[in-house]
């Protein structure tokens, strides 16, 4: 959940990206990084095997401007998504604010794609949250690729009402990233105020 | 598991966790203290902070108690409430405060973990005490009217405006 500092007049969100493994999370995190002012960004943590798989989770803190007179900070998380790191993941969905689910649109992921999103709502539940109360947007990543699946096959299977926000994206040229972090980071903060009427 | 509800930090209650805590950093003798949220935000800092990455270490804090929480889990343990860590100049001590709190004391040879323990015990149970007022106060306000969040009358130009570059 949010934590609001009246102290530092801060508020502080967190979001997760999830997502089968190699569909591109940590690649997010790291255009986001790259391509960041220097002002706005702190540095970015990756807990990562020696074959920079990640074991634990990634992590940036973002400091997008003031609503308000107060700071709004994102801090971003990736987990590791590989199947056998599942307690990894339950904990770094403790407190999540939002989620960005990145889907890897190549072929042979396709499966891949949908027991992540199931593994998903499950570790939500285990926390007593359900994706469909919390901002979640999906990410179409790695459209650049030949075997990419259409759209419309992607949509059919993960958004089958189409009432996701989802985004087209080839992140290792950046293309996408930035549009799917805006549109969930405004969620975020319509959900607070929401929250808070 | 249940829901931890939004922690919410007025000024008032700050000042006197930190008041705490600077209390804790020159009693213990300790170089630095930081209470961060089991979510990994940083609640309060005090003591020498100069080159320290405090974001940083908040969140990989607040990834170690996970982890070591859930390893705890797994052996039938409900939690594992003290961790030390050891290095060859700075040694890290870390203790949870009213189940949500982590209180991370950070000190060198110019003290002991002897010390530190016995000053984490008392500061621990006044930070116990103001955090479980500060959780019960979150509450309140955001069931009741209270001074309202800042957030409630934000507009979606506010939001757009953050984008803008």
């Amino acid at each position: 959940m949010a934590f609001i500092n009246y102290s530092a007049r801060e508020i502080n969100c967190k979001l997760v990206y999830y997502g089968p493994g190699l569909c591109g999370k940590t690649t997010n995190l790291k255009v986001i990084y790259e391509k960041t002012a220097e002002g706005a960004k702190g540095k970015m943590i990756s807990l990562a095997t020696e074959t920079e798989r990640t074991l634990f989770f990634d992590f940036l803190p973002l400091a997008l401007g003031e609503i308000r007179g107060f700071k709004t900070r994102f801090h971003l998380y990736t987990v590791p998504g590989q199947v056998f790191y599942d307690a990894s993941r339950k904990l770094i969905l403790k407190g999540v604010d939002g989620v960005v689910f990145v889907a890897d649109s190549q072929e042979e992921r396709f499966e891949a794609n949908l027991e992540s999103l199931e593994n998903l709502q499950q570790n939500l539940r285990e926390q007593g949250l359900e994706l469909s109360k919390i901002p979640w947007v999906l990410q179409y990543n790695k459209r650049d690729l030949p075997n990419a699946v259409s759209v419309e096959e992607m949509r059919k299977a993960l958004n089958p009402t189409g009432e996701i926000p989802e985004f087209e994206a080839a992140a290792m040229s950046g293309k996408g990233v930035f549009e799917t972090l805006k549109a969930l980071a405004k969620l975020v903060l319509l959900e607070l105020r929401k929250g808070s009427k | 598991m249940s829901l931890t509800p939004q922690l919410v930090l007025f000024e008032e209650d700050h000042t006197k966790i930190l008041a705490v805590s600077k209390r804790l950093v020159s009693d213990a003798n300790a170089k630095a203290v930081f209470l961060v949220d089991k979510n990994g935000q940083m609640v309060a800092e005090a003591g020498e902070l100069v080159g320290i990455d405090t974001t940083s270490l908040a969140s990989l804090v607040a990834g170690n108690i996970a982890a070591t929480g859930g390893l705890a889990k797994i052996i039938g343990e409900n939690e594992f409430p003290v961790h030390f860590h050891q290095g060859e100049r700075d040694n890290v001590h870390i203790t949870l405060v009213a189940q949500r709190i982590i209180l991370v004391v950070v000190f060198d040879d110019r003290s002991s973990l002897g010390l530190v323990r016995l000053r984490v015990k008392k500061a621990g149970q006044k930070l116990a005490e103001l955090f479980e007022d500060l959780f019960k106060k979150a509450e309140a306000e955001l069931s009741d009217e209270g001074p309202g969040s800042p957030f409630a009358e934000i507009t979606d130009d506010d939001i757009d405006n953050l984008f803008s570059d």
